[in-house]
């Protein structure tokens, strides 16, 4: 059992070992999303919120596992649900908020194949974390998602009337901002103590 | 294409519902057709899983018991052979032969006469990214830590990882102070970090520079592990001696 | 299908150089910054994924006339996940030491999108012949271009090769190029390569189409 604080799992998951910018999980939509901040935020909420429902399923399906000591299906359960809640989450944005639904397009069924929702499911388990961390562990994940996704497309945004050489525009560019973020939340090290 | 899917659906025998979905016209897709795919799929996935997994369970458990066997020799000077114990408050050390989740264990080694060499624990604990797991040999003889060794860190490389590899920090370890008070009840002095050439005690841990809180964290692992274990081991030796 | 031009050998090389899934689809970029800070982290993680996508494309194209389409992306999935599942169990039993590098990332092989845009694009459409020489092309290109990210970085950061030592002491790391901001920035550079050339070529070929357009003029 681990016996870590929650604020430190909090902090540690949020700035200290940030998904994206530390363990390079979800790049694929935070390359493709980055490009304007309201998609982004919106982005961010329904990772965050994906991830949250997840972390709990595959808590349940950890303990259902090790109960009947079958460790070679986690991959396969982990991901099936996974799927399930990315088409549960995207039925109910259809239903109560077109807009939204419009905005996020193709980026909401492309959260199934977000590593960084399969990557929580994965770590909480590997970490031994219980129920009230796993909850805290997928909450911080989700805003250090929110936030790098953010910061960057902030950046992206500025850029866009910026004259960058040419063969520098798009992802190149992306990535080199990602690389100075990722310096600076390197300050963030040593914080959760 | 057509053609083949049909022949193929007579060939597998063609049960009632595809029968009657085909002369309706192909599409849309009969559940059955979607439940036979999916299904057969399954199975044969899972069938796939499980035999791979019992041909490499045994490879696996042996690679994993050479490394920690390496990993207690390493942390042991002298010893060659070694046998697990757990811990069964308040008897004391019994040996271990399942390891069932959540049990203390503790690893004995003993040299090519039998004698006991000391002990190897692990512990972990928050550095300065990630959890650092360490396995570390205490040794009753001296009193004292004869050796530690790094299982598992995600320290900065090239700072905060020279935990691993400086070799003014692992000199701390070939005889880190450890002994009991009087009453045999906690450490006399606790293991404590001190800045890079200031250490005087041999309870200190000599820190590195430009790894603080790495070194501050080895050092804070190996004080609270040991608060809780030497006491105790200590109290409980004759139970590591009976073995061999 | 049977119309098509390309032959063979042309769904191989594709996958290597000019549709090469990193430089140029920029796909699957979560294992590719991740493991690259050495080169044999890189080369292992890159066959381990060459494999799963060789093998999936190979079952897909198999199954594809057998699996209704509107399960086709969770059987792919199953199919997919099936295979890491026993990758994940063959490199644990090949060397401990490689698995715990790799950490989870061999796990998240099932998440990577260029597997399953393969299927999808690819496997579910084509022969079985045609999707495992892609599948190669494309595994063989993934892994290629994870031993470009993970020889520069380890060349830099670590000063040596394959874990072999490559300069003198006094060599300076840059330890920057290990850690994660490492990764972003040679992909960055890798990209800028990969752009630069392409715009270099499409220059010449709009220089060459005007001489040719002035020399009809007259």
């Amino acid at each position: 059992m681990n016996q870590e604080p929650l604020w430190s799992i909090f902090i540690n998951a949020s700035l200290v070992n940030n998904f994206v910018l530390a363990y390079f999980l979800g790049i694929c939509p935070f390359l493709g999303v980055s490009s304007k901040l309201d998609t982004a935020a919106r982005m961010g909420g329904a990772v965050t919120f994906v991830m949250f429902v997840s972390s709990i399923c595959a808590f349940g399906i950890q303990l259902l596992l090790v109960a009947i000591d079958a460790p070679y299906l986690k991959l396969i359960s982990f991901i099936a649900v996974i799927a399930s809640t990315v088409q549960l989450v995207e039925m109910f944005i259809k239903k109560f908020s077109p807009a939204l639904f419009r905005a996020l397009g193709i980026f909401l069924p492309l959260i199934t194949t977000n590593c960084a929702i399969l990557g929580l499911a994965l770590f909480q388990t590997n970490k031994g974390y219980g129920f009230l961390q796993c909850i805290v562990y997928a909450l911080g994940a989700g805003a250090g998602f929110t936030l790098a996704l953010v910061l960057i497309a902030g950046l992206r945004e500025k850029l866009e009337l910026a004259e960058v050489p040419e063969v520098t525009r798009g992802t190149a560019l992306a990535l080199m901002l990602a690389g100075l973020l990722s310096v600076s939340f390197m300050g963030f090290g040593g914080l959760g103590g | 294409m057509v053609p083949a899917d049909r022949v193929r659906d007579e060939e597998q025998g063609g049960i009632d519902v595809s029968n009657a979905e085909l002369s309706a016209g192909a599409p849309p897709t009969s559940t059955w057709h979607m439940y036979r795919a999916m299904v057969g799929i399954g199975v044969c996935c899972g069938l796939l899983i499980v035999s791979v997994y019992q041909v490499t369970l045994p490879v696996i458990e042996r690679n994993k018991a050479e490394a920690l066997q390496a990993a207690i020799f390493d942390v042991l000077p002298g010893a060659v052979t070694s046998t697990t114990y757990r811990l069964q408050e308040p008897d004391g050390f019994q040996v271990s032969e399942g390891k069932d989740a959540g049990e203390q264990l503790v690893y004995a080694g003993y040299d090519d006469e039998h004698a006991l060499v000391g002990i190897a624990v692990e512990a972990h604990g928050m550095g300065y990214q990630d959890v650092i797991r360490l396995i570390y040999g205490y040794s009753f003889e001296n009193d004292a830590i004869v050796g530690i060794r790094v299982l598992e860190s995600k320290e900065t490389p090239g700072l905060g990882d020279r935990i691993e590899t400086d070799p003014d920090f692992l000199e701390n370890f070939k005889r880190l102070d450890v002994s009991l008070t009087d009453d045999q009840t906690t450490l006399a002095n606790a293991i404590v970090p001190v800045k890079h050439g200031e250490k005087t005690h041999p309870w200190q841990v000599d820190g590195i520079t430009g790894a603080t809180i790495s070194s501050k964290a080895i050092a804070n692992i190996l004080d609270q592990s040991a608060e809780f274990w030497v006491p105790r081991m200590h109290a409980k030796r004759a139970d590591f001696e009976g073995q061999e | 299908m049977a119309t098509s031009t390309k032959t063979t050998t042309d769904e191989f090389i594709k996958g290597l150089w000019k549709e090469n899934p990193v430089f140029v689809q920029v796909l699957g970029m979560c294992p590719v910054l991740a493991v690259s800070n050495t080169a044999i982290n890189a080369l292992a993680m890159g066959l381990a994924t060459a494999f799963v996508l060789i093998m999936s494309n190979i079952v897909v194209s198999l199954l594809r006339s057998f699996i209704p389409k509107e399960v086709r992306i969770a059987t792919y999935i199953l199919v997919i996940a099936t295979f890491v599942t026993v990758v994940d169990y063959v490199i644990q039993a090949i060397s401990l030491d490689l698995y715990k590098a790799l950490g989870a990332f061999i796990s998240l092989i099932v998440v990577n999108c260029l597997i399953l845009g393969r299927a999808e694009a690819f496997a579910s459409k084509n022969t079985v012949v045609r999707s495992t020489m892609d599948g190669l092309g494309m595994g063989i290109g993934f892994a290629f271009a994870l031993l470009c990210l993970g020889a520069v970085r380890e060349i830099l950061g670590s000063g040596s090769l394959f874990g072999v030592e490559l300069f003198h002491d006094s060599f300076q790391d840059w330890v920057v190029m290990v850690l994660p901001s490492g990764g972003f920035f040679t992909l960055a550079g890798w990209l800028l390569l990969f752009n630069w050339m392409k715009q270099r070529k499409a220059k010449k070929e709009q220089s060459a189409a005007l001489t040719l357009a002035g020399e009809a003029a007259q």
